[in-house]
């Protein structure tokens, strides 16, 4: 099966099957899988908005209409519990849709659940969520990578046609390079944030995750554009998103050393570098770049995300909405109480890691000066995407490895996010596809990275290297 | 003050008069009802994002404007965070290293003359919600109605040397956000709103004292008894050799005291950072030309105006130009009878008597300025004397009669006739004897009580100024 969500929409058109009974055998298989992929399923809901779709699909072409869609739960839900895999969220229902959900239900898709993240969206893992982890389909010791492991994992399981995740250091892209699909970070303000729990709002990006670059560009073609309720939403008109190959003839990729450092699995290089002959083969022109800011990269990013994590994490005080602490004698403890108990250690790592570097006296040092190189990093780009189209790289230094790993090593696995990291720093999109296996038969994903707003030379590039390639195809 | 020199600074915030919040949807206004006027973005709920609203940002370049502050041409906004449960999102949204306006004056007048403020800064930010404590729950209540309404806070310079100064300069600033049309200036409502930094040093003295932060004050007299609260309280601590702790304290108006809030070392690390939320502000000159062109004549030059143009005392252009309302109602009267100085003789007693009394507004008094000039014109006939006008006056307000009605319906119209006068005169004079001998043997004092004779036959009617000259002449024939 090449693209799950033209597949979908083309067998609905046919009559092989209509939503109601596809979303049925889903939630079937769902229930029966043992990733752990989902935190909340609608059933109700969904079969509710499949029946809707049947009578859609009568006077639509659109590829989305009853196409089954997972929504990491740290995205906000009309109705739907969302609960960012954390229990200081236990009973949270809004009263809202983000946008990036509205404008895929008005489009016809049907939301069939919410999937497993990392708390907060802060991990690399999935592993700190508060339902436990969720496992990699294609190896269930492994993990799927994080944060948007759920919704990874369930689209590589087959357990909906594509899903919403979300990127703040490389969460699309990372859980897509490890269970061997098709993942977009978009520009900063591409996709509207109105509804996605922020974790750092300068960096965070709503984002599709699918099987294959086609149906990821289908996906993004629905949720980008200006939202009024996102002031950092850009307002800009997009050209419609093709479902064609980008001809490489002439395209110049930039190849930066410093994403090739020290570190890199040499399974995943060898898969990388055939994924970048893959497009010389088709045209490409191939030359070497240097961003030699980039190696701040994941310093930068831990004292700007968590920084802005602080602040943005400071409204779970049980006041009004989530977990409380009954118990407490008086309003400080009700806060210490609440706080303590409902965010796991390394939410509370990263809190106190932004509050530290903005208190008084620090600032300068810290948030102020990683401000700085952040714009130095943004200007590397810049320099490098005057003399090339895209960038090509690894997206993550290795495969999936053990859940267990690394769990009592955060700085090992703050390092997972040194290729994925630069780009939210400057804002740019970036796309994660398959381009190998590594020894234990893991997927390898590589990275493109296009300047800002050009989600079509992603896409499009994705679409010709799967045209010429069959990791995408290729089943857990 | 007694060897010391007083510093004081204030802070004024001001809640603007847009139709929505700053940030979402809601209404503005002051909703009864608690918790009636939120959404999900002024709760805090999770995923919300805030979006300015164009009107506060009109708001704030008027104040500036007015006060001859510089516009930023780039203002970006920030947070400051703090934990407080009528702070829904744990910070809240101000402006920090780039206020939207800076370096303005506010000019004032008080008994020892003229003085310019300088404005340190003026900038946008949301006002919080409202906890009200239980007086037996062992818990409090939080209305988040007023989340997100608009604020300027108006920062001064520490040029304000006495408590008269302040309380003068917040009444100034009041009646500019009033004249601006952006804000009601309620002080009880909390619409208005003050907290004072304060320190005193020993006159002359180069550096500042440790300085004191006075909140809760919500009275123009309050301000005032606070601050000579504290300018005591900080010499007697000098006197007596001790040195003021650098803190917050609360006036109590019952106890006619401020009290501790919290000290330096307890005072909060707002750990203020840039709000990625929010794209910057930025002001062109057109924005800028646009709201100058719009700005309406300021109350100090409002008040100078009245005093060149119509010839007015200060005293009255002071208190014609209390409200933008009042003044244009006087302009109004002007315009139809050229009588400045009676029209504001009456305005500043009669009228402003009976506002004061039923509490009400200049624009529902029920005298429009054609009935008020029409009334006056009728004393500068002669046709009513004043003594009568202020009954017509009392009749009109009562029953949205014209005065000229009144004086018909009524036969109130004055006796101007010389002759009619002359007769009456001669009566009183000769039915009372004894007083006649006693005025003619230089007791003029009694003049008055032969006029008052007269006025009471004629039920007042008489034409006084013509009453006491023709008594005094059949007197002293």
């Amino acid at each position: 099966m090449e693209d799950r969500i033209l597949q979908t929409a083309r067998s609905y058109r046919r009559f092989d099957r209509s939503p109601v009974a596809e979303i049925e055998a889903l939630i079937r298989t769902i229930r029966q899988d043992k990733t752990n992929s989902f935190i909340t399923i609608d059933e109700e809901g969904a079969l509710r908005d499949a029946a809707a779709a049947e009578k859609m699909l009568a006077h639509s072409d659109d590829p989305l209409v009853g196409v089954p869609i997972a929504v990491k739960d740290n995205i906000c839900t009309r109705g739907l519990a969302t609960t960012c895999a954390s229990k200081i969220l236990a009973g949270f229902v809004p009263t809202y849709d983000a946008t990036a959900v509205k404008r895929l239900k008005e489009r016809g898709a049907v939301i069939i659940g919410k999937t497993n993240l990392d708390e907060f969206a802060m991990g690399s893992t999935t592993a700190t969520s508060s339902i436990g982890p969720t496992l990699n389909p294609w190896d269930l010791s492994k993990t799927p990578g994080g944060s948007s492991g759920g919704s990874g994992a369930a689209v590589a399981a087959g357990l909906c046609a594509g899903a919403l995740g979300s990127d703040t250091g490389g969460s699309i892209r990372m859980p897509a390079s490890f269970c061997g699909i098709t993942g977009l970070k978009p520009t900063y303000g591409a996709v509207s944030r109105f509804g996605l729990v922020a974790f750092a709002s300068s960096l965070d990006q709503i984002g599709p995750m699918a099987v294959s670059a086609r149906d990821t560009a289908v996906l993004f073609d629905a949720l980008k554009g200006h939202d009024p309720l996102d002031s950092t939403s850009a307002q800009r008109e997009y050209p419609q998103m093709g479902l064609e190959a980008l001809d490489l003839k002439g395209v110049r990729i930039g190849i930066p050393e410093e994403f090739f450092s020290e570190g890199l699995d040499p399974d995943v290089e060898r898969s990388v570098f055939f994924g970048i002959s893959t497009l010389e083969n088709l045209g490409a022109e191939i030359q070497q770049i240097k961003l030699p800011h980039v190696r701040y990269g994941v310093a930068v990013y831990y004292i700007i995300a968590t920084a802005e994590a602080s602040s943005n994490l400071a409204r779970y005080d049980g006041v009004r909405y989530g977990a409380r602490d009954t118990d407490a004698k008086d309003l400080l403890d009700m806060y210490l109480e609440t706080r303590s108990k409902g965010f796991n250690d390394e939410v509370k790592r990263r809190i106190m890691l932004g509050t530290y570097v903005l208190s008084a006296g620090y600032y300068d040092a810290y948030y102020k000066k990683a401000s700085q190189v952040r714009s130095l990093i943004a200007r590397d780009f810049e320099e490098a995407f005057a003399q090339c189209d895209l960038i090509a790289g690894p997206t993550t230094p290795v495969t999936a490895f053990g859940i267990h790993d690394m769990v009592d090593d955060p700085l090992r696995i703050y390092l997972l996010d040194i290729y994925t990291i630069p780009a939210n720093l400057a804002g740019l999109p970036a796309i994660s596809f398959p381009c190998g296996f590594g020894a234990e038969g893991l997927p390898v994903g590589m990275q493109l990275i296009a300047p800002h707003f050009r989600e079509d030379l992603l896409l499009g590039a994705g679409i010709a290297f799967q045209e010429w390639t069959k990791f995408h195809r290729v089943k857990p | 003050m007694n060897g010391y020199d007083i510093t004081i600074g204030l802070e004024v915030h001001a809640q603007l008069l847009t139709e929505s919040k700053i940030f979402c949807g809601c209404r503005a206004r002051t909703v009864q009802e608690p918790n009636t006027n939120t959404c999900p973005v002024c709760m805090g709920m999770p995923g919300t994002l805030p979006v300015l609203n164009r009107k506060a940002v009109d708001y704030g370049i008027r104040l500036g404007l007015a006060t001859g502050c510089r516009i930023a041409k780039k203002s970006i906004f920030a947070r400051k965070n703090y934990f407080y449960p009528d702070l829904p999102k744990g910070y809240q949204i101000t402006q920090h290293l780039t206020p939207l306006c800076a370096g303005g004056t506010l000019d004032i007048e008080t008994a020892s003359g003229a003085k310019s403020i300088r404005i340190m800064r003026i900038h946008m930010e949301e006002d919080a919600g409202k906890t009200i404590h239980g007086d037996r729950e062992p818990y409090s209540y939080v209305d988040y109605n007023r989340s997100g309404v608009p604020l300027l806070e108006i920062v001064s310079m520490p040029d304000i040397t006495s408590s008269e100064e302040a309380a003068v300069y917040l009444r100034e600033t009041r009646k500019i956000l009033m004249f601006l049309e952006i804000c009601d200036g309620n002080m009880e409502e909390g619409s208005f709103r003050c907290d004072a930094n304060i320190s005193v040093k020993p006159a002359g003295s180069r550096e500042y004292g440790i300085r004191t932060e006075i909140k809760n004050m919500n009275s123009f007299k309050n301000v005032q008894k606070a601050l000579d609260f504290e300018v005591r309280r900080h010499i007697g601590i000098l006197r007596s050799g001790g040195s003021i702790v650098q803190e917050t304290r609360l006036w109590d108006a019952a106890a006619g005291a401020t009290m501790s809030m919290r000290s330096k070392e307890e005072s909060h690390d707002y750990r203020y950072f840039p709000e990625p939320d929010l794209v910057p502000v930025e002001v062109g000159e057109d924005w800028i030309e646009k709201i100058r062109e719009d700005l309406p004549e300021l109350p100090a030059h409002l008040r100078r105006r009245f005093q060149s143009q119509f010839g007015l005392p200060a005293y009255d252009a002071g208190v014609l130009t209390g409200s933008k309302a009042l003044a244009r109602y006087f302009e109004e009267c002007v315009k139809l009878l050229d009588a400045p100085k009676e029209i504001s003789n009456w305005i500043m007693t009669e009228v402003l008597h009976v506002i004061n009394e039923q509490g009400i507004d200049i624009s529902s008094f029920p005298i429009s300025p054609e009935r008020l000039t029409e009334m006056i014109g009728l004393v500068r006939q002669g046709v009513i004397s004043v003594h009568i006008a202020k009954e017509v006056f009392s009749e009109m307000t009562s029953t949205g009669k014209s005065a000229s009605e009144i004086v018909h319906e009524k036969n109130i119209t004055q006796i101007s006739d010389e002759e009619q006068i002359r007769g009456l005169a001669k009566t009183i004079v000769e039915a009372n004897p004894d007083e006649a001998a006693k005025y003619r043997a230089g007791k003029t004092g009694l003049l008055g009580f032969f006029v008052g004779k007269l006025m009471s036959a004629t039920e007042g009617k008489a034409n006084p100024k013509l009453a006491g000259r023709i008594v005094k002449e059949t007197l002293e024939q």
